[in-house]
């Protein structure tokens, strides 16, 4: 590898062009973006799944999210035959360094995991914010410090925030928390700073199977529009009517 | 004019509450931020102030522009969909500036990450007992990382 950056820049002035917006880091020279042209939200591919931890990693690394917070982490279940109620659910330091073994036994069934039937199923469900369209989280703010931005994703305007934490019990599904040290509400952005500059999330970027898909509704030509015609999907949580945009599939009705 | 006369107390009334009325509106003028409303109940600007951010990863398109020789190894291998930062950590200051060296990758920890086999995990995806597999020895003397195996 000797090719300098020089070199790089003559041979590939468009690459190049695009990579120094993408460093300049104003949304102004993000080329094109205009927010009422998406709608944005995230497929999670549970049979993809293999806990290996680099979403959390990578959203970590990114968003510098302090240490035993998570703006997405992974849960590891366990069912067992009919307790759905009851399933077995880990989730160790967020599943940052992926999840202890389990024993490989003979006879390996289809599906989820190699365990055999009468052992139950182990799948990985990674959670997120889920950038509701009709978010609990941002009705309960008394201030106007978090919001659903045009384009669908909920952020905090960490300016604003009092850090009073209304938002952190309103959410459902756990995916607010008080920054230790700024005392304001933080939260998953779908790492708004890539996605306003054509890339993917931290966590998609790093994902090594597919299982987390970034997707724009709006896009005609994204290909969820297809994968939901075509598989069983769904949503955390339904019947608490949030709109969530987090889309599931194959997910266990045991999980909650 | 005995009706302005009794009316007096009503006048002054009226004319606090003009002025405090003023008051508010220019408290307000200078205490709500100017983007405040443009979207909806929050601050405009705040949208431009998040999308700002700093980077970390680059993503794997800045990385093939210049190794585009690995890039093309890894085409032919099963790590193919594997992005390169998901193995060699975030390296967008090395995109941007090639004299700051990456860290080398400890594959002892990094591939077992992934590979470590476990029940849990998909019956599909491929997967070693680290200790059987190799005994210690570093993958990377039977395995080629950018195009597994
Ligand atoms: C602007 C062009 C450029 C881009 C973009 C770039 N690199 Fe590099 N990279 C280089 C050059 C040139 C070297 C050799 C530096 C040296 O040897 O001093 C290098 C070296 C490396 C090395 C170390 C090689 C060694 O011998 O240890 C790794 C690993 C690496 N790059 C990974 C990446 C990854 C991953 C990305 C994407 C985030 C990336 N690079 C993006 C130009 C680039
Ligand atoms: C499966 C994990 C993995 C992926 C994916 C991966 N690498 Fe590597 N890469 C390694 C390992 C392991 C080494 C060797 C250890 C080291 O040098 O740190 C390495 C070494 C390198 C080197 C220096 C040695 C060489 O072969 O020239 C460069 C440059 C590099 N990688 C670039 C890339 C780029 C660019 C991509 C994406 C197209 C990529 N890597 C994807 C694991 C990976
Ligand atoms: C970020 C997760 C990840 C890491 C780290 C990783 N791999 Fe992989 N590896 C994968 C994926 C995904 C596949 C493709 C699986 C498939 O084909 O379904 C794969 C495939 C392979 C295969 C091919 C298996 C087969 O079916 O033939 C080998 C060999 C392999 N990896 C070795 C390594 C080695 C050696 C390292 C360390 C340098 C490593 N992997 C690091 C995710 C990873
Ligand atoms: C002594 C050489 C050697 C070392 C060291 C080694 N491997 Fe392998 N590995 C092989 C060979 C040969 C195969 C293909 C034969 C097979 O499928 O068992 C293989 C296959 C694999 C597969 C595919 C298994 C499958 O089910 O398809 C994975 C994954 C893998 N190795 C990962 C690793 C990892 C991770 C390490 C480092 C801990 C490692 N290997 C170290 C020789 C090695």
């Amino acid at each position: 590898m000797n090719l300098d950056r020089r070199h790089f820049l003559v041979m590939l002035p468009a690459a190049a062009i695009a990579w120094k917006y993408v460093l300049a880091g104003t949304p102004d020279a993000s080329p094109n973006y205009t927010m009422t042209d998406h709608w944005w939200s995230m497929l999670i591919d549970i049979p993809k799944c293999i806990g290996c931890g680099n979403c959390v990693r990578a959203c970590a690394a990114e968003n510098d999210v302090p240490d035993g917070h998570f703006r997405t982490w992974v849960e590891r279940y366990h069912v067992n035959d009919w307790h759905m109620e009851g399933p077995e659910v880990i989730s160790p330091d967020g599943g940052k360094e992926g999840f202890p073994a389990v024993a490989q036994s003979a006879g390996g069934g289809e599906g989820f995991s190699s365990a055999p039937q009468d052992e139950g199923k182990y799948f990985f469900v990674p959670k997120l914010c889920n950038h509701c369209a009709d978010s609990p989280c941002t009705q309960v703010c008394p201030v106007g410090a978090t919001f659903i931005a045009p384009d669908g994703v909920v952020l905090v305007d960490q300016t604003y925030c009092l850090g009073c934490a209304y938002c952190v019990q309103a959410c459902p599904y756990g995916c607010r928390y008080i920054h230790p040290e700024k005392k304001v509400a933080d939260k998953c952005t779908l790492c708004y700073h890539r996605i306003t500059k054509g890339l993917t999330t931290a966590c998609c970027e790093n994902c090594p199977t597919g299982a987390r898909k970034l997707v724009d509704l709006k896009d005609p030509n994204d290909p969820i529009h297809a994968f939901l015609k075509t598989h069983y999907v769904q949503v955390l949580k339904p019947q608490m009517a949030t709109g969530a945009k987090v889309f599931y599939n194959e997910l266990d009705g045991s999980v909650r | 004019m005995s009706l302005t006369k009794d009316a007096g107390h009503l006048f002054r009334f009226a004319f606090l509450f003009v002025v405090a009325f003023v008051v508010f509106l220019l408290v307000r003028h200078f205490v709500v931020p100017k983007s405040f409303g443009e979207y909806g109940h929050y601050r405009g600007a705040a949208i431009g102030e998040i999308a700002a951010r700093p980077l970390h990863y680059a993503g794997h398109e800045t990385c093939e522009t210049c190794h585009a020789d690995i890039a093309e190894a890894k085409k032919a291998g099963k790590h193919e969909n594997v992005s390169c930062e998901a193995c060699h950590g975030p390296l967008a200051k090395h995109a941007n500036d090639p004299s700051i060296q990456p860290v080398k990758i400890n594959t002892t920890v990094l591939c077992i990450r992934c590979h470590a086999e476990s029940a849990a995990k998909p019956g599909g995806f491929p997967q070693i007992d680290p200790v059987q597999h190799s005994g210690g020895v570093p993958c990377e003397t039977c395995h080629q990382p950018h195009n597994g195996l």
